[in-house]
């Protein structure tokens, strides 16, 4: 190799500076997203580590079952009986979206369009929600 | 003495009205106590049928009771109120030339002429829309309503081109600012940019045991019911009354039947 004497060294440097950002960060920051929890209820439809993970799958599954096979009613592991309405059930114990939804999903720069339909709260009183937009550009859904 | 017990009183009383202040506000905020929001128990006792249909007399519309009833769709569904070519339309009226183009005779009656006939969706039993939809976002559900899953559509509008009656409407933009504030239903979603949309027969009502909002403001002109089952109330109204559909060249076989 012609000129070793350089590139092997700039060639460490190079890679040595691009990697810097990682090892810098590396452990520096805890990642916690803070939700505001509802005050009046203490469960939610499941365990806090099922809905955690899989809220857009029961969503999904709840838009199915009720629009496509006529199931409205949903019966969690303790046999407890819910609605299947995203407005009525889940908005109605977490009536602030851009403290307990938006938190999240903002952070992790997902961008659900739920809420280009459905209403942000029951008690809604018009067609446009009252919270600000949701940032138009980046994520997908 | 005196002073310090009149404090007291007041303290006394300062308190209770804040505990009532406190216990009013929180069952305000709690769901268990707010009896419009639906709950399972909503939807324990749905209607159920072999085949919805609809029989309209016609002879007892005038355009009030035609404005009566699509205003009530609107209001249930949050349906937008807009003029022109992006008018969106669940419930709306025609003239019979309109609503039956293909059967009107040479010399028709002045008060066929002039009464106006309420238009929807057909429910066909063979929909066309359902037929063309790429996604099946439009299906037909096993009781012969044609649903539609705004979830899936995208809004390519080959539907709106099968239909025969023009009972399909794209939003070609947002119609949320287009909804009246007091026609406004929380509990029912609006619809987004880019969505095909029609009537639904009242599917959400129908699953909380209730009639569909036109049928229940109608004052009797619409009869709504299980054409599948021969004891129901809309084929004893079948069987008195002569009845014809809309465009049965078109063989989609509406589920609405018109006594003229």
């Amino acid at each position: 190799m012609y000129n070793a004497k350089y590139i092997i060294p700039a060639m460490i440097v190079f890679i040595a500076l691009m990697l810097f950002p990682f090892f810098y960060g590396t452990g520096t920051h805890k990642y916690e997203v803070q939700v505001e929890l509802p005050k009046d209820q203490k469960e939610c439809i499941e365990a806090k580590e099922v809905m955690r993970e899989r809220h857009m799958q029961i969503l999904d599954e709840w838009r199915n079952a009720v629009v496509r096979d006529e199931v409205r009613i949903y019966t969690n592991a303790k046999g407890k009986k819910f609605s299947m309405s995203l407005t009525d059930t889940c908005m109605t114990c977490h009536a602030e979206k851009d403290k307990f939804c938006d938190r999240c999903h903002n952070d992790v720069g997902v961008n659900p369009y739920c809420w280009d339909c459905h209403n942000i709260s029951p008690e809604q009183k018009t067609p446009i929600p009252p919270a600000a937009e949701a940032p138009a550009e980046g994520g997908g859904h | 003495m005196k002073s310090s017990r009149r404090q007291f009183m007041k303290l006394a009383a300062a308190s209770a009205l804040g505990l009532g202040a406190g216990k009013l506000a929180f069952m305000g905020d709690a769901p268990a106590f707010a009896s419009d929001i639906p709950t399972a128990a909503t939807f324990e006792h749905p209607l159920k049928a072999k085949h919805w249909g609809m029989v309209i007399d016609t002879t007892k519309f005038t355009k009030e009771l035609v404005e009566k009833c699509a205003h009530a769709c609107r209001k249930q569904h949050n349906v937008p109120v807009i003029e022109g070519k992006k008018e969106v339309k669940w419930f709306w009226g025609g003239t019979f030339e309109e609503a039956f183009p293909n059967q009107i005779p040479e010399y028709l009656s002045e008060d066929v002429e002039k009464r106006e006939i309420p238009l929807l969706c057909n429910h066909c039993e063979s929909p066309m829309c359902v037929r063309v939809c790429p996604t099946q976002a439009t299906f037909q559900r096993a009781d012969g309503i044609v649903m539609m899953d705004m979830h899936r559509c995208i809004g390519c509008r080959y539907c709106m081109a099968g239909c025969p009656f023009g009972a399909r409407s794209f939003n070609f933009q947002n119609p949320r600012p287009f909804i009246k504030d007091e026609d406004f239903n929380p509990n029912y979603p609006t619809r987004t940019r880019g969505v095909v949309e029609k009537c639904t027969f009242c599917t959400e009502l129908l699953a909380e045991g209730k009639m569909p909002a036109c049928v229940e403001v109608s004052e009797g002109a619409l009869t709504f019911g299980d054409l599948g089952d021969e004891n129901s109330e809309i084929r004893h109204l079948l069987r008195e009354k002569f009845t014809i559909r809309r465009k049965p060249d078109a063989g989609t076989k509406p589920s609405v039947y018109y006594i003229i």
